[in-house]
């Protein structure tokens, strides 16, 4: 195999649409599609007690207003529970429109359907919600309190409730380890709500025929989107296809599936015969599509002279919001990767998911990991603190070492599979870290400070996805998997990875990802998934191509097959160039039916050979065509790991936060494309400042979002966010053929760590809340 | 996010233009840059029944030098002043938003906005400018004092077209300074001070002015006698009471207020002696 | 029932006089995409804050999400669509294309816009002119360092194709 392409900075090849105007995003779709628009809650918390449409009868464009009591059979139940848990014994999931209670600002009540958004939009104004209003329930620990219940049948508010204990290898639980500690610190950290917030929202256009129904979405994953309208509409999964095209960006939010409108829209489809389709403005998405983050936790922590963590206990409260229909991966997520790159004596801990009247919490980008990372790193500062030790050397005294792999953690990891570390290298990569922001000759001064944070990222999880490739008789090579792209350029790294198993320039590769049409079985991007799970996929069939490629060219060519090899496209015996067949030939050669559409078709005919007239033409165990189909499904999870460094500068007068240097160190196994890998981690970062420092979901005492608009929630711009300074460390992944590990949500998962971290060291004061504004910082101060 | 219906406008004189203002009295609004109406009305804050285009009336795109300063037409896109307006709304400008919304966005279009976070009805205050409208009635120059009403509130009334707006140079020895804070770079402030101060012979400062940014209903017009920067700064700070809000807490916006301030009236000392 | 009114207008987008009969209402940025069919054109937030929408009106950048198209009936506008010449890609399409300056492409049109207006004005801008220059834009993947490199780049590749 050659590694011209694999590991090299090729251009990708999505640019030049996306360049000149001719991607295909949702809302570009359905030129004569009819709009929908939804009357949303104004009330956090209400009962609907009447639904007027009377006043909109009238009203220029209007084609149709639905509300809860339309919709039919499955429609008008529960939306999914996508992943249930045993320890989510109170999970809850709303109606595609409100059934008599609502339970957050921006809760679907009424579809509209008319002639264009401006018109529905103005149907939406003439309809009249009669609410009878109940008490919200706001913020997490008022919640937990269970004062006022969000869902009458759920007390405490408590959805989920979960423990998990690694004792001390000695059988000490770790509350035991702690009390028997030499020291011990007591702590509270807390994380605020934010949201993934694509520049492109959601959105759905649906088409339907009579007897097949196409949907397009705006989504992280198609083939599940698809299961669920067929579920939902009680249609024969055969009759729906999905596809999301060009996609403006995810970060989480859309991989939740179904949201309302992705049934309600191709709903409306079908009942109406008319293409519908539905673009959700950014006012909507603030208040109906998922939020995440918002965390407080209870840290307690035991640990000897030399800052080794002897015991571990962490109390999570977690804010899931009004539903729970991704069920309770978030805070497991954190409790689990919380640990990073540490072997502690023994950990314990334990969350109580709860129940607010607020938009629903599912993962943004790092999923929890975040906030794990802030409590476990907020904590090594803490011990390095107490001891007067440096903050790298209390971390290194507790690393896992490269001996150590595989290394089990002792824990149930977010895919049910147990939490065991593939590989890493942790003392290198800090000294890597230490060097590239120069740690040791950091000169100390006046409201200048650094800050580090450590984490290791589970990537890649299950169960499976799959890859199809085919080489036709023009000798192009076609690409798919199932899984869907949001901007992380699969079209490239797939194509690389293609090009270089098949031994094909990438020019004549072509990949498709995210339409049911090409590829069924999938299961999303998300989890830093995709490359890991698609690429060896990927890699796999082509390998079953190669194989079979090599062998009707052995056939053609009268050689063995372990002579041959592919370059350029052309298999060849090695050492004899002459003795050579196109894959294009191959292609021809593949199917035994070969009328002369082309000049291949006619000049394959040289090596077709002469059929046996006793054997069947395609033999047994073969199939026509050079095409192969494989998946990938690993037994558990490969870890990624990084290290991030940042200086700051505070303003002693304004309390501003400046970061004068962010550095990086990442580690994702071997590298497919350094270029992409590293715009992953700068768009990583970016959203780790704007989580750090900009960015939160302001909900007051009503249940009202405060700042529900690009003018008040402040995703950082070119002037907020830092040069970010890189460098790569590389061990690869035992686990799968490629050797590769997940980077799509690294960048995003220290960053409150480091500059909470950073922050302190400059200003002397516990930073123990982030996002942190210069107005908290000021007070902060005293 | 889509804007209401109404009945478009679009005059191509003056007198065209204030006549459908009169015809649409309170229900009227006048679109110029559109960099604030619009966005209120995507977001349906706004609805009024008809707008009148004024892009299109000639004579409104003016920056011209009259006795004693400049007069900025209706039409006088912020980014044609930040190249060709007096100083001190040139530096204003640099804080007003971001390049592209300046290209469209009017300085008359802001001072009738009348944001009390907006900087350019700041300047209009220190400077003593004021604005000029007309109306099917008449002309009426109104003091920038007299102007800032309320919270996105001005005197403008029903029926009137502001053509114009007036900002006086700044006397001899004297200088301007504008310092705020905003948490993006472009964004309306937390706070800000605007200043002018006046030298006296013995070089110290003699007078000063300050307008503040973001921490009443209109912008805060402070007026001094002399003193250091620090003296000026804290003056100023004692006659603030800002509210809190979810960027910001009442007690930082007055803390920024005197740091602000203190900025403001050291630059502008620094200009006035040059 | 009352029908809205319909203005009739003609926009000359990239060099072409195209007629529209619109609402008074219609944003100049669902008149492109929706009327017109020019769908390069983003909308992200319908409020002037993204960027996503940003076109070229008489040269100049503005946000089309607020403006109404009837207001610049008889203007010339430049889209994405017509920012490539005969020969291909823009020298700032082809920047962006070699610094990895996009990742989902959604906020890239806006961004193209606001780059070319820029250069024309600052043909070998700093680093902190480029940084302003791209301050009114949004971007949610990139972590703006690659556009950044990518704005650089242009002004490169466009002085040595002005020799």
């Amino acid at each position: 195999m050659t590694t011209r392409l694999f590991g090299e900075k090729v251009q990708r090849l999505e640019d030049p649409r996306l360049l000149t105007g001719q991607g295909r995003y949702l809302d570009d779709l359905g030129h004569d599609a009819v709009a929908v628009a939804f009357v949303r809650s104004p009330h956090a918390h209400a009962r609907i007690r009447d639904i007027d449409v009377s006043a909109a009868l009238d009203a220029e464009g209007l084609i149709s207003i639905y509300t809860w009591e339309d919709l039919p059979g499955r429609l008008a139940q529960p939306l999914p529970l996508l992943i249930p848990h045993p320890a989510l014994t109170h999970g809850r999931t709303a109606y595609p429109l409100a059934k008599e209670t609502v339970r957050h600002v921006g809760e679907p009540v009424v579809m509209v359907v008319a002639e264009d958004r401006y018109l529905a939009e103005d149907v939406c104004d003439l309809i009249r919600v009669d609410y009878e209003l109940l008490k919200p329930v706001v913020g997490i620990e008022e919640a937990a309190q269970g004062a006022q219940l969000v869902h009458d049948d759920v007390p405490g508010n408590l959805g989920a409730h979960f423990v998990q204990e690694v004792p001390a290898a000695d059988g000490r639980g770790a509350r035991e380890a702690i009390e028997q500690a030499a020291h011990t610190l007591a702590f509270r950290l807390d994380i605020e709500r934010s949201a993934s917030m694509p520049l492109e929202g959601r959105g759905v256009y649906a088409r339907w025929d009579g007897t097949d129904l196409r949907v397009y979405s705006s989504t992280q994953t198609s083939t599940s989107v698809r299961m669920a309208i067929a579920a939902k509409l009680d249609l024969p999964l055969p009759n729906v296809e999905v596809i999301a095209p060009d996609v403006g960006g995810g970060f989480g939010v859309k991989i939740v599936h179904p949201w309302p409108e992705e049934i309600l829209v191709p709903w409306a489809a079908m009942t109406l015969g008319r293409e519908v389709k539905w673009t959700e403005d950014r006012r909507e998405h603030f208040v109906s599509s998922a939020h995440e983050r918002g965390q407080v936790h209870f840290v307690r922590v035991g640990f000897d002279d030399d800052g080794r963590v002897e015991g571990l206990e962490v109390t999570i409260l977690h804010d899931h919001g009004a539903y729970t229909p991704y069920g309770i991966i978030v805070p497991i997520i954190t409790s689990t990767q919380l640990l990073g790159p540490y072997k502690l004596g023994s950990y314990r801990v334990e969350f109580s998911s709860i129940y607010t009247n607020t938009v629903q919490v599912t993962p943004y980008r790092g999923a929890g990991r975040p906030q794990g990372v802030f409590c476990m790193e907020r904590t090594m500062d803490k011990i390095a603190q107490y001891l007067g030790a440096d903050r790298t050397a209390v971390r290194e005294r507790n690393f896992i070492q490269p001996a150590d792999f595989p290394y089990d953690q002792g824990m149930v990891f977010q895919d049910g599979r147990p939490l065991i570390y593939d590989s890493g290298d942790y003392p290198e990569m800090l000294r890597m870290l230490k060097e590239l922001i120069g740690w040791d000759s950091f000169e100390r001064r006046p409201g200048v400070g650094i800050g580090i944070g450590c984490y290791v990222e589970g990537t890649g999880v299950g169960p499976y996805e799959g890859g199809h490739v085919q080489i036709t008789s023009d000798g192009r090579v076609h690409v798919s998997t199932g899984l869907t792209s949001q901007g992380q350029g699969h079209e490239t790294v797939f194509a690389q990875i293609a090009a270089t198993e098949l031994g094909v320039p990438i020019e004549r590769v072509s990949v498709v990802t995210g339409d049911t049409r090409r590829f069924g079985y999938a299961v999303g991007t998300f989890a830093s998934r995709a490359a890991v799970m698609s690429g060896n996929a990927i890699a796999l069939a082509c390998r079953k191509v190669r194989e079979k490629a090599l062998r009707i060219a052995a056939d053609a060519l009268e050689a063995s097959a372990d002579d041959l090899e592919i370059t350029e496209g052309v298999v060849h015996v090695k050492g004899a160039p002459g003795a050579a067949v196109p894959l294009a030939t191959v292609a021809v050669l593949a199917n035994p039916l070969r009328y002369a559409f082309d000049e291949e078709a006619k000049r394959a005919t040289q090596f077709a050979g002469t059929a046996s007239p006793d054997l069947p033409p395609v033999a047994e165990g073969e199939e026509p065509g050079l095409e192969g189909r494989d998946y990938y499904s690993p037994v558990r999870s490969t870890f990624a790991s990084g290290m991030h460094a940042a200086i700051v500068a505070v303003d002693p007068d304004t309390a501003e936060v400046e970061i004068l240097r962010y550095a990086v160190v990442h580690d994702c196994g071997r590298l497919i494309n350094p270029m992409i890998v590293e715009g992953q981690i700068h768009g990583g970062v970016a959203q780790g400042v704007g989580g750090a420092l900009y960015e939160r979901m302001v909900y007051d005492a009503h249940g009202q979002l405060l700042n529900a608009s690009f003018m008040d929630f402040l995703m950082p711009y070119a002037t907020e966010v830092p040069r970010v300074e890189t460098a790569h460390l590389e061990t690869p992944s035992p686990l799968n053929p490629l050797g590769i590990k997940g980077a799509g949500e690294a960048g995003v998962i220290p960053v409150s760590a480091v500059i909470a971290g950073a922050i302190e060291d400059a200003e002397g004061i516990a930073i123990d809340r982030m996002p942190i504004s210069p107005s908290e910082l000021f007070h902060l101060r005293g | 996010m889509k804007p209401p219906p109404f009945t478009y406008h679009a005059p191509l004189d003056l007198g065209s233009a204030l006549d459908a203002l009169a015809g649409a009295g309170a229900r009227g609004k006048v679109l110029a840059g559109g960099q604030s109406l619009i966005p209120l009305m995507n977001m349906r804050l706004a609805s009024p029944s008809h707008v009148i285009d004024i892009n299109r009336v000639p004579g409104l795109d003016t920056i011209e030098d009259e006795r004693g300063g400049v007069r900025v037409g209706a039409l006088a896109r912020h980014s044609r002043v930040e190249r060709s307006g007096p100083a001190p709304l040139r530096r204003a400008l640099k804080l007003v938003a971001h390049p592209v919304i300046r290209n469209r966005g009017t300085v008359v279009g802001s001072l009738v906005h009348a944001d009390p976070a907006a900087e350019l009805p700041a300047v209009l205050a220190v400077l003593g400018g004021s604005v000029r409208l007309a109306s099917l009635g008449g002309v009426r120059d109104v003091a920038a004092a007299d102007f800032f009403v309320g919270p996105l509130e001005s005197d403008l009334r029903a029926g009137e077209l502001a053509v114009s707006a007036f900002f006086p140079g700044l006397p001899p020895r004297s200088g301007f300074a504008i310092h705020e804070l905003a948490r993006r770079h472009g964004d309306y402030a937390l706070a800000g001070v605007c200043a002018v101060v006046t030298l006296g012979d013995d070089g110290r400062i003699a007078a000063a002015r300050a307008a503040c940014i973001g921490v009443a209903a209109t912008p805060q017009l402070v007026e001094l006698e002399g003193g250091t920067p620090a003296e000026l700064a804290r003056a100023v700070q004692e006659r603030t009471d800002p509210e809190g809000d979810i960027h910001a807490s009442a007690a930082y916006r007055r803390h920024l207020v005197g740091v602000l301030a203190e900025r403001a009236f050291t630059d502008a000392a620094r200009e006035a002696a040059q | 029932m009352t029908q809205e009114e319909r203005h009739e207008i003609t926009l000359v987008v990239n060099g072409v006089a195209r007629q529209a009969r619109v609402p008074a209402r219609r944003l100049l940025s669902d008149a492109l995409r929706h009327d017109l069919g020019l769908t390069g054109t983003h909308v992200g937030c319908e409020h002037g804050v993204c960027g996503c929408c940003t076109v070229l009106l008489d040269g100049e950048p503005v946000r089309s999400c607020l403006t109404f198209a009837v207001t610049v009936d008889g203007r010339e506008l430049t889209t994405v669509e017509g920012l490539a010449g005969p020969g291909g890609m823009s020298p700032v399409q082809r920047a962006f294309a070699e610094c990895h300056g996009l990742q989902c492409g959604f906020c890239t049109p806006g961004f193209l816009c606001t780059v070319t207006a820029f250069l024309r004005d600052n043909p070998s801008p700093t680093d902190d002119d480029v940084i302003e220059g791209i301050s009114g834009n949004l971007c949610r993947c990139t972590g703006y360092q690659n556009i950044v490199k990518a704005v650089h780049r242009a002004a490169e590749l466009m002085a040595e194709e002005s020799e």
